[in-house]
């Protein structure tokens, strides 16, 4: 018993000093569950206000009435009408949402498809051809590094390559391969598409690295000492074990993609329609309780993907 | 047995490298760029190389007032980084322990963390805008607006920084020995002790990541900040702005100025981290290593 009083002393005089006080008797009467109160309290209270009651916000207010410079609190579904004006009337022709919906899950699909390509074989390079652990972190490393960056100027970074007179029109025109510059290569699908790849690989790496890492090596010799080749390896072993990381992978991109307005209005020179830009063109016209239905609406749509893709996979126990 | 690396590895090897040729390539074309001579434009080729549009973005000759914009952004990143550092690390230290309502601050954090921004932001908006409207119908008709950079501003980036930092928590105390706790409470330390003297030091590279994480990400937000900011703007925001109207290469020396304070603040992290777990392996436990 001395001897580590002693030790303590010598390492830290406040430790003993502090260990006599009276802290230390009304910290043993704080009941645990208060210390966890007190402890997630506070980020509890920062998602409360910031985030969950402005969702409920969002949902009341798409039901309120508006005019031309304020809101009207009063119950009204002109939010969602004017929305979906013309949805019925014009059928068989596609409303106006419908046809932004259809382009912004098309965007979707092919960042997603994309990104898990790319991803899934960064990933797959990183856990397992990667031997030694200096170098497993310090490659992981330079693929995050461009996450701490900003998104902008990784955007506004593809205009000397993409533009008119850009690199690749320039490099392509020396070559004699065309004779005008390439205009959809910027401003366009295309780019948007290219940006967003750019931007939210990432999110697929990290979490897909994450599954193979756990993998047990030896479950992968064991399928090659049973005579598997190694697109059996990968299809039957690897591919099944990586499906969390693969899945939670997804819906953060699909649901980044979503969303977005940023990189749709950046890299679509503000031409393309999405829903996201649908809500910011809203509330650029102080018609908030339409932006707040169509935020409603991606809200479910959303939540319906994510429903959809967690059944195949138990969130919670993967993190 | 091994026979040196199989075919697969150098293909993939290949496709790596492009990956992160992919990722660099474009942004180091803007900082190159950002050197353009007076005359240069938009594009390759360099026309001259010169400071010369950095220097005018610091003369405040430029389109817009980044100096303000500046000092906003940073306070903002400040204040982020610590509330979600203390934020993270206390609400890490409670998910050890089963607690009630464990389950719904973990979905919160899931859910704002994949909610797509402009919601969140919309929201937080509606919900200044209503306490505004309250304040002048009840107290003061004078009341211009509660949204601010530090009000709703940080309310939005928390919002964002806060699940990475708890995710991060999940991680550290997923491999964390808790025989250690139990050691120096034997000892006769007090929780808090326990704490500061044996939990912190262990945890604190990461903890100095969530740092980098909380700095970094609100340093360069912008879906979050667009609806919820209030009257003033950020430096992204200012970005953003300028991508529709300018045509000579300012556009990149603010990208540049950008990055310069993202990648310090990067290297200050990644080195302190470093240094701290080299720290740990030299004077760190000896057990395990015993002559026994």
């Amino acid at each position: 018993m001395d001897t580590s009083e002693d030790i303590l002393q010598q390492g830290s005089p406040d430790l003993v000093r502090g260990s006599e006080t009276r802290r230390a008797a009304k910290s043993a009467r704080l009941s645990p569950s208060f210390i966890s109160w007190l402890q997630a309290g506070p980020m509890m209270l920062v998602f409360l206000a910031f985030f969950l009651i402005p969702l409920v916000f969002v949902v009341i207010v798409s039901f309120w009435d508006y005019n031309e410079y304020q809101l009207l609190p009063a119950f009204s579904g002109r939010g969602y009408t004017d929305t979906f004006e013309g949805c019925i009337a014009q059928l068989p022709d596609l409303c106006t949402i419908a046809k932004t919906y259809l382009k912004t899950l098309k965007l979707c699909f092919l960042v997603w498809a994309i990104t898990l390509f790319i991803g899934f074989w960064v990933a797959y390079f990183l856990a397992f051809h990667v031997k030694s652990k200096t170098w497993q972190m310090g490659l992981s490393l330079l693929c995050t590094i461009p996450f701490w960056t900003s998104n902008v100027i990784r955007m506004i970074a593809w205009i000397p390559l993409l533009g008119r007179n850009g690199l690749v029109n320039s490099g392509l025109m020396k070559t004699g391969l065309i004779n005008q510059p390439v205009e959809w290569l910027l401003f366009s699908e295309f780019s948007v598409v290219l940006a967003l790849v750019h931007l939210f690989t990432f999110f697929m790496v990290v979490p897909i690295f994450n599954s193979m890492i756990r993998i047990d090596k030896s479950l992968i010799e064991a399928a090659y000492d049973a005579g598997a080749s190694g697109l059996q390896t990968l299809v039957n072993v690897i591919i099944p074990l990586a499906k969390p990381g693969i899945v939670i992978g997804s819906i953060f991109v699909i649901t980044i993609v979503m969303g977005d307005f940023i990189t749709i209005g950046v890299m679509g020179g503000q031409q393309i329609a999405a829903a996201g830009k649908i809500i910011e063109t809203r509330v650029n016209a102080l018609q908030f309780p339409a932006a707040a239905a169509n935020a409603v609406i991606l809200l479910v749509i959303t939540f319906l993907i994510i429903t959809m893709m967690s059944r195949i996979v138990d969130i919670k126990k993967e993190l | 047995m091994k026979e040196g690396r199989p075919r697969s590895f150098y293909v993939l090897a290949i496709f790596f490298a492009a990956y992160v040729l992919f990722l660099y390539g474009p942004m180091i074309a803007i900082y190159v760029l950002s050197f353009q001579g007076p005359q240069g434009g938009l594009t390759f080729p360099m026309n001259g190389v010169s400071t010369y549009w950095l220097a005018k973005l610091f003369q405040g000759t430029g389109i817009i007032d980044l100096g303000a914009s500046f000092r906003r952004s940073l306070l903002l990143g400040i204040i982020v980084m610590a509330v979600t550092v203390v934020l993270s690390v206390a609400a890490g230290m409670a998910f050890r322990r089963k607690f009630k309502a464990q389950s719904i601050l973990f979905y919160s954090a899931i859910a704002s963390l994949i909610v797509p921004s402009i919601i969140t932001s919309l929201g937080i908006s509606l919900e200044f805008r209503i306490i505004d409207d309250l304040i002048k119908a009840h107290w003061n008709e004078n009341f211009e607006t509660s949204m601010g950079l530090l009000t709703s501003g940080l309310g939005a980036h928390l919002t964002w920084t806060l699940p990475f930092g708890l995710l991060i928590m999940f991680a550290i105390f997923n491999r964390f020995d808790p025989r250690l706790e139990e050691a120096a409470r034997d000892l006769g330390a007090t929780p808090w002790q326990t704490f500061r003297y044996v939990v912190l030091p262990i945890i604190l590279p990461s903890v100095i990541g969530i740092g980098l994480f909380g700095f970094t990400l609100s340093w360069d937000e912008l879906a979050r900040s667009s609806q919820a900011i209030g009257a003033v703007n950020t430096l992204p925001l200012d970005l953003q702005g300028l991508t529709t109207t300018v045509t000579n290469p300012d556009i990149y020396a603010l990208g540049t100025i950008i990055s310069a304070v993202s990648f310090a603040v990067i290297t200050l992290a990644l080195g302190t981290i470093h240094m701290l777990n080299k720290r740990q392996a030299a004077k760190g436990s000896d057990a395990g290593k015993g002559l026994v």
